[in-house]
């Protein structure tokens, strides 16, 4: 449980890591809090040949409000954004998910930016990202380009990020008027990863439920306005449609039920709470 | 931009538990054993290696935080406190371990130094945390011997002593 060698650089500019990033290839991992990337490295699931550290650089510790969107830099910890005076007015949903993220410690040293890179089918801030529509801003040496959550997860553990890459932010659109939001997670234990994680986003014409811990990927479905056996019909075909899997955990069939009943909980409580 | 090759040791200095301390340790090295096998600083206990178990928390910074997850090359300048640094001297117990032993809130001990080290973090940032917060902490923590019920009573125990030391100090 030691990771392999690796060189490891500390940029102080944006630029030297997009330099980095371009020369060294996939041969390079960008590493900010590391809470995703150690235990890989310990396990041996990774084995880049560089590491770019950029915690060095303030300029990517900030979360700012931009355009009616909240722009998480990418050496922004779990636990800074946790702590952000006004996580619970601009995004209620985060302000309710981000306790589920790991633990206390973990949230200390990881990133936002870090947990949407790793892509974990049952993490939490994917989820919230693909829950509210948002995006991803990835810079290189050649261009920046945003791309929105719904085209940036491709899989388990893989993302649209390229070769010469690099997460500079994500950006969570900031709750509309007359939205409400709730997040629901049923685990082995607190802290755990999610069997199944819902999130839920309503507003007076339209309801959307987010899956995560099902499929490969976080996935986002709308949903009918009823409260009643339409609603209970959608929800049953989001469970049948997410391609639940037995695994240690779970079965497929316990997977599908919680999909149900949580994302029953998520969307009545969304609705019942908008501002 | 400082480039650290790998099979190399690099300089690290950080400070631990109040003093300055300057090392040579490869990138690849974790911490955990930065602390326990070249400062000999071995109050730190190293279980699973991946950041589950929480037997290796130590604070950094003053948040508790794995230190099977940190690389020595991401330590240099930080501040960094471990179990050693818990007692106020030789012979004496912090109130925190004094309300451990009290309640038994440990019995192999394995996982002890990074309980003491997360709740120590807890009651310095929320001196009144109840006993959802103190469960809240420790679910970043397996034991295997006490079932836990001894462990918040220790910690609650300890929160009740600070206080009346505190009202005693006003």
């Amino acid at each position: 449980m030691k990771p392999p060698a690796f060189d490891f650089l500390k940029p102080d500019t944006l630029d030297e890591v997009l330099d980095t990033l371009h020369r060294r290839g996939a041969d390079a991992r960008i590493i900010a809090g590391g809470q995703s990337l150690v235990p890989m490295l310990n396990m041996r699931l990774a084995r880049p040949a560089v590491l770019v550290d950029i915690m060095r650089l303030d300029a990517l510790r900030a979360i700012r409000e931009e355009r009616g969107e909240i722009v998480v830099g990418a050496g922004v910890r779990q636990a800074a954004l946790e702590s952000w005076p006004q996580l619970s007015a601009k995004l209620p949903l985060l302000a309710r998910a981000i306790g589920w993220i790991g633990h206390v410690q973990t949230r200390a040293r990881g990133t936002v930016c870090g947990s949407v890179a790793h892509a974990d089918p049952s993490a939490e801030l994917p989820l919230s990202l693909i829950a509210l529509g948002g995006s991803v801003r990835l810079a290189s040496r050649r261009r920046k380009r945003t791309v929105a959550a719904s085209d940036f997860f491709l899989g388990m553990m893989s993302t649209a990020i390229a070769d010469g890459e690099m997460i500079e932010a994500v950006s969570f659109p900031v709750a509309g008027n007359g939205t409400g939001h709730a997040f629901r997670e049923i685990g082995r234990r607190h802290g755990d990863f999610a069997i199944v994680a819902c999130a839920a986003v309503a507003d007076a014409t339209t309801t959307h439920l987010a899956v995560g811990g099902v499929d490969d990927l976080p996935r986002r479905f709308a949903l009918p306005q009823s409260d009643g056996k339409a609603l209970d019909e959608a929800l049953n075909e989001i469970a049948w449609s997410l391609n639940a899997r037995d695994d240690l955990h779970a079965s497929a069939r316990y997977r599908r039920e919680l999909v149900r009943r949580l994302g029953r909980d998520a969307v009545m409580e969304a609705r019942s709470c908008r501002n | 931009m400082p480039e650290l090759t790998a099979r190399t040791r690099h300089r690290v200095c950080f400070r631990l538990n109040g003093r300055e301390v300057e090392v040579l340790a490869e990138n690849r090295m974790l911490l955990s054993d930065l602390l326990r096998h070249e400062l000999g600083a071995t109050g730190t206990h190293v279980g699973c290696e991946h950041g589950v178990c929480g037997a290796c928390t130590i604070q950094v910074d003053g948040a508790p935080v794995r230190s099977c997850l940190i690389l020595a090359a991401q330590i240099d300048g930080a501040d960094v406190r471990t179990v050693e640094a818990l007692a106020p001297e030789p012979g004496r117990l912090s109130v925190l371990q004094a309300a451990f032993r009290e309640k038994h809130g440990l019995q192999c001990g394995f996982c002890t130094a990074g309980i003491l080290m997360t709740l120590d973090a807890l009651l310095a940032a929320r001196p009144d945390a109840g006993e959802a917060e103190i469960r809240e902490h420790l679910s970043g923590h397996l034991c295997r011997c006490t079932g836990y019920v001894t462990i918040v009573e220790a910690a609650l125990a300890a929160v009740e002593e600070l206080r009346k030391e505190q009202k005693d100090n006003a």
